[in-house]
């Protein structure tokens, strides 16, 4: 089953064309990193996959459901609202600078989405998100507020309350470039155990070899255009294509 | 003047404080829900003749941009906010009284007096914590927008459970500075005569021929934003737990 579908997607801002006719497809349980020189449109392919920005052309598909979908002439029509509330719920989305809302504690953070929006009952997922606390290392921090948080552990508390969502494919933006390095680390180990369970997952990166022992497919983007893509140790080992090589061997000096 | 003399003076001016706080206090229930309404209106993005644009918005030019990009709830606020923020206070307050006699001809009952100043002071601070609200709203940044819309949240939910309540703990200084002011601006009802305690004390400091029921006065308001600043510091610190 395909979680998601990308059909054909064009993105203009003003005359810059930043998305040329990109196609992809994630499979349920499969893990794609999208890597890429600064500017080539990888964030605003996130943007357009989680709704964030409306792409111009192509088809948006998430679990045989349409976002958008391609009239005759390629130009993308958007779902109604409804639909879109409802094909949200489908996907989560872990930002750069974690996002968190500084008014609520750890534990609201993470509750009050499902409690709201997914109108599930609070004492089940009250339960869920200590469970998912514990997973993340921060049962002892239930009552903190953000600010009083490292920067690590607050993306660990976004990508619990992207958890607590029960989404079918999480999407991650450079999830640790907000990040000290010494705090990497600890972001990269969550999202290599969530690969581990088999979470389906998207991530744009600029650590080449944890994308290449996390995910199962390598996208390369240069210009708004997919490069190359393929298996992780054939991208980043073996690069095929001229501007893929470049990009490579300036990262490793 | 003795003791007595002393006493009822305080006496006749704690009526007119009375007077005074009932003008505080509903001028504050009035203008601050009716300044978010104009502060949504100053940031609609409502342009009903945007079809007349051409697909590239960013390649059209003169005439036609300009009507297509016309916003006119914006306008109108804006408008609003110029108009009541430009003007003295109480030339507003002079127009609110007489406006229903000299242009409609209507002629009001004497209670119209308590309503003027009601009207005239809600609609003038309802410009100015627009503009605050607006400042308010427009510095929350655009992450817990877009943190909101992936998880679900829509309009109302994102604006009344995210946007709202930072906004409140961004604009309380500024908001502290505007009530204080309201304090010492209930004085301008003397214009319509309506008998709050400036007016009360001017009256009875020309009756008697001494300026002490002025600098009772003075006393008098200086203790209730002393009162008003306790307060909102409180209300600061109770806020203080996030940041
Ligand atoms: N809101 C916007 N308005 C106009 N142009 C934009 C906007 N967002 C992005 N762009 C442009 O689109 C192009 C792609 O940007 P994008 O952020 O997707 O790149 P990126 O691959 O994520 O880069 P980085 O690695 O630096 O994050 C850039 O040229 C950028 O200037
Ligand atoms: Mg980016």
């Amino acid at each position: 089953m395909k979680v998601l579908e990308i059909n054909h997607c064009n993105k203009k801002f003003g005359d810059n064309e930043v998305l040329k006719d990109i196609s992809l497809s994630v499979s349920e349980g499969q893990v794609v990193s999208i890597i890429g020189p600064s500017g080539s449109g990888k964030s605003t392919l996130l943007r357009c996959a989680t709704l964030l920005e409306t792409m111009d052309g192509g088809d948006l598909i998430y679990l045989g459901n349409h976002a958008t979908k391609a009239d005759g002439t390629g130009k993308s029509i958007y779902s109604d609202d409804n639909k879109l509330r409802e094909i949200k719920k489908h996907f989560g989305l872990v930002f750069q600078n974690f996002n968190l809302f500084p008014h609520y504690s750890v534990m609201r953070n993470i509750t009050e989405p499902p409690i709201l929006i997914g109108k599930r009952p609070k004492d089940e997922v009250y339960a869920e998100a200590r469970e998912l606390l514990a997973k993340m290392g921060l049962s002892d921090k239930e009552d903190a507020y953000p600010h009083q948080l490292s920067g690590g552990q607050q993306q660990r508390v976004s990508i619990a309350r992207a958890l607590a969502m029960k989404p079918e494919i999480l999407f991650f933006d450079e999830p640790t470039s907000a990040l000290d390095p010494e705090l990497t680390g600890e972001i990269l180990k969550v999202i290599k155990d969530l690969a581990a369970e088999h979470m389906t997952m998207v991530i744009v990166t600029h650590e080449m070899s944890f994308a290449r022992d996390v995910s199962n497919h390598i996208i390369f983007m240069d210009g708004g255009v997919i490069v190359e893509e393929g298996a992780p140790e054939e991208v980043i080992n073996n690069p095929k294509q001229e501007r893929t090589k470049a990009f490579l061997g300036r990262f490793q000096q | 003047m003795d003791i007595a003399e002393y006493l009822s003076i305080i006496q006749q001016l704690a009526g007119g404080m009375l007077a005074t706080l009932f003008i505080f206090v509903l001028t504050l229930v009035f203008s601050m829900p009716l300044g978010l309404l104009v502060a949504f209106g100053r940031m609609s993005k409502w342009a009903p003749f945007a079809f007349l644009l051409p697909e590239d918005k960013f390649q059209e030019k003169g005439l036609r941009k300009w009507i297509g990009n016309f916003k006119p709830i914006q306008f109108l606020a804006k408008v609003y906010i110029s108009i009541l923020r430009g003007t003295p206070l109480m030339l507003q307050l002079l127009v609110v009284y007489f406006a229903p006699y000299y242009i409609f001809g209507v002629t009001l009952s004497k209670s119209y007096r308590f309503m003027a100043v009601l009207i005239g002071f809600s609609v003038n601070y309802a410009a100015y914590f627009a503009e605050i609200y607006r400042s308010g709203i427009e510095s929350i940044p655009v992450g817990q927008y877009e943190a909101a819309s992936v998880l679900g949240y829509n309009k109302y939910q994102t604006f009344f459970k995210i946007v709202f309540p930072q906004m409140v703990k961004r604009i309380l200084p500024p908001v502290t500075n505007e009530i204080i002011t309201l304090v010492k601006d209930t004085a301008m009802a003397f214009v319509l005569n309506y008998t709050e305690m400036f007016t009360l004390a001017k009256q009875i400091a020309a009756a008697k021929t001494t300026i002490i029921p002025l600098f009772i006065a003075g006393v008098f308001y200086f203790i209730f934003n002393w009162v008003v600043a306790y307060v909102m510091e409180r209300v600061e610190k109770s806020l203080s737990y996030y940041r």
